[in-house]
C-alpha cells in the first residue's frame, strides 16, 4: 500500500475482530523454578560445562587409572628407577617425549670429550647411545657440542615394559602413583569442603536464627578466630597431628568454616525477617520446618558456590602441606608430594614434575571455572 | 574513630595472645626436645642442657617466662643453632623475604591493574578474553608449580637467570615473578569487575555529556573510583604472599623467613617454629588492621559505619 493512499482504503478491507478470550496475560512458556533457571544458565556456559567434563574425567581416572596397568604404587625396584615415559604407539611420535629415551646436550673441547661425557652420564652403555654432533668445536673449552639420545629401555633389556608416565627415583610407576595421588588429593578436598559446609552452615545458621545473646557470643568467638591466620593454625596442627589424610582434613576444617558461617549468617539475618517467614510463623510452623522449607532453599545457591570455591582451596593447601613436608607420608602419594619429588629431579628428569603439575593445574582451573559458572548461574541478574 | 582503633588494637592483642598460648602448649605436647639425638649424655649433662633452655622448670613457670619474654620481643633461644636467639635468626632473614614480598606486591598489582583496565576498556574483545584467561590461570595454578616452570624454562634450559640462591638483583627476578602472579591475577579480575560497574555509573555519563576526553573519563573518573575497593583484596593478597614465600623461598633456596620455617619444621626446632609462627601472625594481623584503617580513610562512608559500630 502506498503511503499517499492511506486515506483511501476501501471499506471492505475492514473486518470486525472475532472476540476471543484475553490472551495478553497468557503464559506462553512453562514457568521455570529458580533452580531450573540456574541449570539452564550453567549448561549454556561452555567453559563451565567443559570444566565439569574435565573434572569428571579426572575423578574417573583417579578411580580406574591405577588398575589400567600392572604396576602397584609401592612396588619399588631400583633397577628400573628413573625410567622416562614410554607409551605404545605414541613412542613413534618423536616430539612428544613419550618414546622412552633420555637425551641431553653435552659440551667438551672436542667431539670425543663431549661424547665421553655423554657416555659417563648414561651408564656407559655406548651401543644404546645415539650421538648427534651439533658442533665440532675448535679445541677450546666447551666449544664442541653433541646431543646424546639414550635408549634406556633397550639398555636395561626391558623392551616390552612400558612406564606410561615414567618411573620415579625408587622405580615406582608414575602413572599409578599419579592417579592414586589425585584420588588422595580429591578425597581430602571433598571431605574438607563438606566439613566446612556442615560446620559453617550450622554455626552461621544458629547464630543468626536465634540472634540476641547467642548471636553476640558466637560472633565474638568468630571475630577472634577470623583474626588468626589459618595458615598458622594449619601448620601448627600439622606439626602436632600424625601426618596423614585425616590430620590434613582436620587441620583444613578447623579454620575453613569461618568464611562460610559468616556468609550464611548474613543471608539468614536478611531472610528471617522477611514477610514469607513471618507468614509461616503466624501459621504456627515450627522452627525446624521454617529452617528446612524456607531458609535453606533460599541460601542453598550461595552455599553451593562457596563449597565449589573451597574445593580448589583445599586441594591447594593439601599440596602446599605435602610440598613443605607436613602432609602425606610415603609410600602414599598425593599431588603435592609427587610435585615435591619432581622438584628434586627437575634438572635431569623433568617428566617427574610435569605430569602431576599438569593434573593439579587442570583441576584447580576447572574447579575455579565451574565456581565462576555457578556464581553466574545463581545470580538472578544474569538470567535471560 | 579513636574508639574503633582502640577496639581493633585490643582484638589484635587478644588474637596474638591466643596464638602465642596455643603454639606454646602445642609445642609442649609434641614429642622431642633438644636432647633427642644425644642418648650418650650422662644424667648431669642432660640436666645442664635442660637448665640452659629453661626446660627443667614446671610448665606454668615456663609459660609465664615465655609470655614475659614475648612482651620484650624475646622469642627464646633456638635449639638448633646453638645459643642464637630466635629474634636474631628472624631479623637476619627478614630482609630477603620483605624485599621479595614488596617487589611481588608492587609488580603484581601494577600489572594486574593495567591488565584489568585494558580488559574493561576493550570489553568482550580478544584482549578482554585473554586477560580473563590469564587471571583464571594465575589464581588457579599453585605458585610452586609456576615457580618450577619458571625455574626449569628460564634458569635450567635457557640459562637467563640464576637457578637459585640469593645475591644480586638478578636472583630476585624469577622468585618475584613467581610470587607476583597471584596478586596480579587477583588485581586484574577485581579491576575489571569494578571498572565495568563504574563505567556504567551516572557520573560517567555526566562526564561524557560535558565532554571530558575518553582518557580522562577512564583514568580520572573511572579508575580512581574502581581502585578504592581494591584495597580490600590487599589482605588476602598479603596472606597469599606469606604462603607463597614459604614454598618459593624453599624452591629458590632464598635465605628468608619462609625457608627458615620449613627447615625448622624438618629439624624440630620448636622455639624457631613458634617464633616464626608468631611473626607471621603478627604481620598478618597488622596488615589487616592497616588495610581496614586505610579503607576508612579513603572512603568516608566506611569511616562513618566503622565509627558508629
Amino acid at each position: 500500500m502506498d503511503k499517499n493512499n492511506l486515506n483511501n482504503i476501501p471499506k471492505d478491507l475492514f473486518v470486525p475482530l472475532v472476540r476471543k478470550e484475553d490472551t495478553s496475560e497468557k503464559i506462553s512458556a512453562p514457568s521455570r523454578t529458580f533452580f531450573q533457571d540456574a541449570k539452564r544458565t550453567l549448561l549454556g556456559n561452555k567453559p563451565a560445562v567443559f570444566s565439569m567434563i574435565l573434572i569428571l574425567f579426572i575423578i574417573i581416572m583417579s578411580i580406574v587409572g591405577p588398575w589400567m596397568n600392572d604396576f602397584g604404587s609401592d612396588e619399588q625396584d631400583l633397577k628400573r628407577a628413573k625410567m622416562p615415559p614410554r607409551v605404545p604407539v605414541l613412542e613413534n611420535v618423536s616430539w612428544l617425549g613419550m618414546d622412552g629415551t633420555l637425551s641431553g646436550k653435552f659440551q667438551g673441547k672436542d667431539v670425543q670429550q663431549a661424547t665421553a661425557k655423554a657416555n659417563a652420564r648414561f651408564d656407559n652403555k655406548e651401543e644404546f647411545i645415539d650421538i648427534k654432533v651439533l658442533n665440532k668445536g675448535d679445541g677450546t673449552r666447551n666449544s664442541a657440542e653433541v646431543e646424546a639420545t639414550y635408549r634406556i629401555y633397550e639398555a636395561k633389556d626391558m623392551k616390552d615394559t612400558y612406564f606410561w608416565f615414567g618411573s620415579d627415583a625408587l622405580g615406582r610407576d608414575q602413572w599409578t602413583r599419579l592417579w592414586e595421588g589425585t584420588r588422595v588429593s580429591l578425597i581430602i578436598a571433598f571431605v574438607a569442603a563438606v566439613l566446612d559446609l556442615v560446620i559453617g552452615v550450622a554455626y552461621g545458621g544458629i547464630s543468626a536464627f536465634y540472634g540476641g545473646r547467642v548471636d553476640n557470643v558466637m560472633q565474638r568467638i568468630a571475630e577472634i578466630l577470623v583474626g588468626i591466620p589459618n595458615l598458622v593454625i594449619i601448620l601448627l596442627m600439622m606439626l602436632v597431628l600424625k601426618p596423614g589424610i585425616i590430620s590434613i582434613v582436620i587441620a583444613l576444617s578447623i579454620t575453613g568454616w569461618i568464611g562460610m558461617s559468616r556468609i550464611v549468617r548474613g543471608e539468614v539475618l536478611k531472610l528471617k525477617n522477611q514477610e514469607f517467614v513471618l507468614a509461616s510463623r503466624t501459621l504456627g510452623t515450627s522452627n525446624g520446618t521454617i529452617i528446612r522449607k524456607h531458609l535453606v532453599p533460599n541460601i542453598s545457591g550461595i552455599i553451593i558456590i562457596n563449597t565449589m570455591f573451597s574445593v580448589p582451596g583445599a586441594i591447594f593447601f593439601e599440596a602446599f602441606l605435602s610440598f613443605i613436608g607436613l602432609g602425606i607420608v610415603p609410600p602414599d602419594a598425593s599431588l603435592g608430594s609427587l610435585i615435591d619429588l619432581g622438584f628434586d629431579n627437575l634438572r635431569l628428569y623433568p617428566y617427574m614434575l610435569v605430569f602431576p603439575a599438569i593434573v593439579i593445574s587442570v583441576l584447580m582451573i576447572a574447579f575455579n571455572i565451574v565456581g565462576d559458572g555457578l556464581r553466574d548461574a545463581f545470580d538472578p541478574k544474569m538470567h535471560k | 574513630m579513636t574508639r574503633y582503633l582502640l577496639r581493633r588494637v585490643w582484638y589484635m592483642l587478644i588474637t596474638l595472645f591466643i596464638i602465642a598460648t596455643f603454639s606454646f602448649f602445642l609445642m609442649k605436647i609434641l614429642p622431642g626436645s633438644p636432647l633427642q639425638a644425644e642418648d650418650k649424655l650422662s644424667e648431669e649433662q642432660k640436666a645442664i642442657i635442660l637448665e640452659k633452655y629453661g626446660l627443667n622448670e614446671p610448665i606454668p613457670v615456663q609459660y609465664a617466662k615465655y609470655l614475659g619474654g614475648l612482651v620484650k620481643g624475646d622469642l627464646g633461644v633456638s635449639f638448633k643453632f646453638d645459643n642464637t636467639p630466635v629474634t636474631t635468626i628472624l631479623m637476619d632473614r627478614i630482609g630477603p623475604s620483605a624485599l621479595l614480598g614488596f617487589q611481588a606486591l608492587v609488580v603484581g598489582s601494577i600489572l594486574g591493574i593495567i591488565l584489568g583496565l585494558l580488559a574493561s576498556i576493550f570489553r568482550n574483545s580478544p584482549i578482554d578474553f585473554s586477560s580473563t584467561i590469564i587471571a583464571v590461570i594465575g589464581t588457579s595454578i599453585p605458585s610452586f608449580v609456576f615457580a618450577g616452570l619458571l625455574q626449569y624454562v628460564f634458569a635450567v634450559k635457557l640459562g637467563w637467570f640464576p637457578v637459585a640462591l640469593w645475591g644480586t638483583s638478578a636472583h630476585t627476578i624469577l622468585p618475584t615473578i613467581a610470587l607476583a602472579i597471584h596478586p596480579m591475577a587477583t588485581a586484574a579480575r577485581f579491576t575489571r569487575t569494578e571498572m565495568v560497574e563504574v563505567l556504567h555509573s551516572n557520573y560517567i555519563i555526566t562526564a561524557r555529556a560535558k565532554g571530558v576526553s575518553e582518557t580522562g573519563i577512564i583514568l580520572k573518573h573511572g579508575l580512581r573510583n574502581a581502585l578504592i575497593p581494591l584495597i580490600t583484596v590487599l589482605g588476602p593478597m598479603a596472606v597469599g604472599l606469606m604462603t607463597g614465600s614459604m614454598v618459593i623461598e624453599q624452591i629458590f633456596a632464598i635465605p628468608g623467613i619462609g625457608e627458615q620455617f620449613v627447615t625448622s619444621v624438618m629439624v624440630n626446632d620448636y622455639p624457631t617454629i613458634m617464633g616464626t609462627t608468631l611473626l607471621f601472625a603478627f604481620g598478618f594481623i597488622v596488615i589487616i588492621l592497616i588495610i581496614d584503617l586505610l579503607y576508612g580513610l579513603i572512603d568516608p562512608r566506611i569511616r562513618l559505619a566503622g565509627g558508629n559500630k
